[in-house]
């Protein structure tokens, strides 16, 4: 390379050369069919086999609902309507069947004229809601969020208010005996709470509301378990169960991680039995065996005990994601907090859980979408869910007999819209959440 | 824990059982055991009144009764003057038979699913997204009944596939000329042997000899080919080069089924309409096949999900080390990136395995007699014995899924990360 130096420079360039646009096939959409769709010969193929499935299932669709009509009071109809408006064999959705029947979807066969309840209750959830769910929302409002499940069943079941009244009441006493020990001897003040609680539900709460609902009859019409159905029903059910099912996984796992033989060896038992049968039959147990497992006579509401059931079976789905979140903790953790000289359950509350439930968040919360698409396996123990429950009572009419795909469709997308918003609010969380930088 | 225990021996006193770290587990466990005792006994008392109160008894002589039912699928000769037992064994083989299907068309759908969302390619990367999506986020009852929906008001009638004598067409046709889609069933090519080995009877089970001759002959052809694979191995250790050894495998593993099945005259029957109804093959049922398909779609896209996670749990960097060091890339994918990619999936894959068999008790929806169809369905209600019914049907279910998840455990164990 040494002569290359001694030859003398002809040409040097003074001025830069304005700068080329890139050529054509490396710009703009081009570029980007290229590297997106044209890649290669398998992405070409990958490509075109796409957009034919993806034709056909448009060529299907798009005419169907194109040609879809909401004014009509029977199947007969809406068929005369759409042979009328786009000649003879064509084929539209009959979304009118939703525009009809969109209450009895909503609310089952809850009295028609008590709509204004279940919506308030909806309303108040949404409030309830609101300060667990977003932190911008202020704290003290949790204290609503806590009075919620009280409200809600007055507003949806009604009957004497003094039923939820003294229900709360027992709380009430437990926290005043609670706050009147706790000075002296904590662990007896969580125990005589416990017990005054216990006592005020099982032996005073009955004669007193009695006595109340005689002296001051406040009460809103009753309405029967029933009559629920649709996707108040399944909301009753969805939301009670999830709210229910996490403090007892929690506990559960807990209790499965726990040095105590005897309680990993029941917690373990629980667990794997849950998991291992399938919830129809659970939900059998519940609407067929219950009555041989309780004091002869006693006979309780059906949504109540499918309510307790399906919370058993998540939380024992639960507890196992929340032990998945524990055992990914490091070991330090657990070591830091004992060397701070912190007892198992503050170990627990400030340090181990806050951790393991962030990293578990998208394991509880696929197992809450599971839960709330599981509310309609109800339909088996005769309760009225909205997919074929009310369906099935739909298409009992003699206006809508036949329909087939739209009532599908409609319900598939209201469950869409539930469990697809509640996956992306697991992925809101998760940011929130986050501590590191990566 | 040394200091704990030689803590100054003084009189025990009976705080100590709360306050005292040495005793409080114990005193703890022994209240919870109480309590435990205390609950067993109440529910059992409680049943016992209960059963009292109605006349009933707590056996399972029902089992050994007449069932009285007909069903119309099944795996192992069954007629309805057969006792509930049996009933009860072709409802369990119903369940594994389309657990097991499920499971292998949920794989393999999830895996090409799963791949193809990981796919470079927009459009079907897109769709992909959309079809996990759609399957995860709506009940599975839904899918089920919108199948069966499909199944049976969208499929032409058995008599739409007669060709016309006029036309000389018919109405309908054929998938492929094997499989015909109908309102009522669907007409697949039945297997037949002609020239069957007969079967051997012991006692109460017989066994089909055809059956046991082709799984010993595959079994015996996968154990002749690893044994040539070691040899190869072997010999790659010894002089440093791997003898050529595919087309000696597909030979072992091709020759010897083939000729068994020629030798027992082994051909595909294919359906055919006759009259009003299609013969010749074997007619499955809709509720079947619409259990299967929507039970196989909804588990595809939960396998597809965790197919996706584990290839990406594989960090890149180990695909480039594994070039650095001069593996090509068939070698890397089955050598460094499946078995780190295998460790993430399994364990998931195989609890949707569960799911799915816990699932297809959804039969219910479609009316398929599985397990819950004919113990918890029919002998129920004929018998009257909920209690005793409900239970050994949780009890199987329990049995299936601790199976299951004691296979998972071992292959667990086996794989676990060896670590300090």
């Amino acid at each position: 390379m040494s002569e290359t130096g001694t030859q003398t420079v002809r040409f040097v360039r003074d001025t830069m050369l304005p700068e080329a646009a890139p050529p054509a096939s490396q710009s703009g959409a081009v570029k980007w069919l290229r590297e997106n769709l044209f890649s290669g010969w398998l992405n070409t193929i990958l490509t075109i086999i796409g957009a034919l499935v993806l034709f056909q299932i448009l060529r299907g669709l798009v005419p169907w609902f194109a040609h879809s009509v909401w004014n009509a009071q029977t199947l007969g109809e809406c068929r005369q309507i759409i042979a009328e408006t786009w000649g003879e064999g064509a084929r539209g959705a009959c979304l009118a069947v939703v525009r009809d029947r969109w209450a009895q979807w909503t609310f089952g066969f809850y009295p028609a004229h008590l709509y204004w309840r279940p919506v308030l209750a909806l309303v108040l959830l949404f409030a309830a809601l609101a300060p667990i769910l977003f932190s911008a929302v202020p704290r003290r409002l949790m204290a609503f969020s806590a009075l919620f499940p009280f409200v809600g069943y007055y507003l949806l079941w009604g009957g004497t208010i003094w039923t939820p009244v003294v229900a709360l009441a027992g709380f009430v006493v437990g926290y005043a005996v609670w706050r009147a020990l706790a000075r002296r001897n904590a662990l007896a003040a969580i125990l005589l709470a416990l017990v005054a609680a216990l006592v005020w539900w099982l032996l005073l709460a009955g004669p007193v509301e009695r006595a109340l609902a005689q002296v001051a009859p406040l009460a809103l019409q009753s309405v029967r378990s029933s009559s629920f159905g649709g996707f108040v029903l399944a909301l009753t059910i969805g939301v009670s169960a999830i709210s229910l099912s996490l403090p007892l996984g929690i506990m559960l796992a807990l209790g499965r991680q726990s040095d105590m033989f005897l309680i990993k060896t029941l917690s373990v038992c629980f667990i794997e039995f849950i998991r291992g049968v399938p919830l129809i039959t659970l939900l059998f147990t519940a609407s067929l065996l219950l009555n041989y497992f309780l004091p002869p006579g006693t006979n309780f509401d059906i949504i109540l005990r499918v309510i307790i059931m399906v919370t058993l079976f998540a939380a024992a789905y639960i507890a196992e994601v929340i032990r998945g979140g524990l055992a990914a903790l490091p070991r330090g953790q657990y070591e830091a907090a004992d060397a701070l000289g912190l007892d198992y359950f503050q170990a627990q509350r400030l340090i181990v859980l806050p951790q393991a439930l962030k990293i578990s968040i998208p394991g509880i919360v696929s197992t809450f979408i599971g839960l709330f698409k599981d509310t309609t396996l109800v339909v088996f123990v005769g309760l009225l869910d909205p997919l074929k429950g009310i369906t099935d009572a739909v298409r009992a009419s003699t206006d809508w007999k036949g329909i087939y795909w739209e009532p599908y469709i409609f319900v598939g997308f209201i469950f869409f819209l539930f469990c697809f918003g509640m996956s992306r609010y697991s992925m809101y969380l998760e940011r929130r959440l986050k501590r590191d930088h990566r | 824990m040394a200091n704990a225990v030689d803590a100054p021996k003084d009189s025990f006193r009976l705080s100590m059982l709360i306050y005292d770290t040495r005793y409080r587990s114990l005193t703890i466990q022994v209240i919870v055991l109480m309590l435990f005792m205390a609950g067993a006994a109440w529910l059992v008392d409680n049943t016992v009144r209960n059963l009292a109160v109605l006349g009933k008894d707590f056996n399972f002589g029902f089992l050994g009764q007449r069932a009285g039912y007909d069903i119309a699928q099944r795996l192992i000769r069954y007629t309805n003057a057969d006792t509930h037992a049996r009933a009860l064994l072709v409802g369990l083989l119903n369940t594994l038979l389309i657990a097991f299907l499920g499971c292998i068309a949920a794989t393999i759908l999830g895996v090409i699913v799963g791949v193809l969302r990981l796919s470079s390619n927009w459009l079907v990367a897109r769709l992909m997204t959309v079809y996990v999506e759609m399957f995860r986020n709506v009940p599975l009852l839904l899918w089920i009944l919108l199948v069966f929906t499909a199944f049976t008001e969208a499929s032409p009638l058995p008599a739409t596939f007669r060709v016309n004598a006029q036309t000389g067409e018919a109405e309908s046709s054929m998938l492929f000329g094997l499989f015909a889609v109908t309102n009522r069933y669907t007409a697949i090519p039945d297997v037949l042997v002609e020239r069957g080995l007969g079967s051997l009877a012991l006692g109460p089970l017989s066994i089909n000899l055809t059956f046991l001759a082709i799984v010993a002959v595959i079994a015996g052809s996968l154990l002749a080919r690893r044994a040539l694979l070691r040899h190869a191995t072997a010999v790659q250790e010894a002089t440093g080069l791997r003898p050529k050894t595919w087309w000696k495998s597909l030979l072992i593993l091709i020759l010897p089924i083939a000729v068994l099945l020629w030798a027992l005259g082994v051909h595909l029957s294919v359906p055919a309409i006759t009259g009003f109804n299609f013969t010749g093959g074997v007619n499955v049922s809709n509720s079947f096949m619409a259990l299967w398909l929507a039970l196989s779609l909804y588990t595809s896209a939960f396998i597809a999900e965790i197919v996706r996670a584990g290839i990406l749990a594989v960090s890149r960097g180990q695909t480039e080390a594994a070039f650095a060091l001069g593996l090509r890339p068939r070698r890397t994918m089955s050598l460094v990136i499946l078995p780190q990619a295998l460790r993430v999936i399994v364990p998931p894959l195989i609890s949707q395995y569960l799911n799915l068999t816990k699932n297809s008790s959804l039969a219910i929806a479609v009316g398929y007699l599985d397990l819950r169809g004919t113990l918890g369905g029919i002998t129920l209600n004929q018998t009257g014995r909920e209690l005793e019914c409900v239970l050994l049907m949780m009890l199987i279910y329990l049995a299936i899924s601790l199976v299951i998840s004691g296979a998972m455990n071992v292959y667990n164990a086996r794989i676990k990360l060896k670590e300090r």
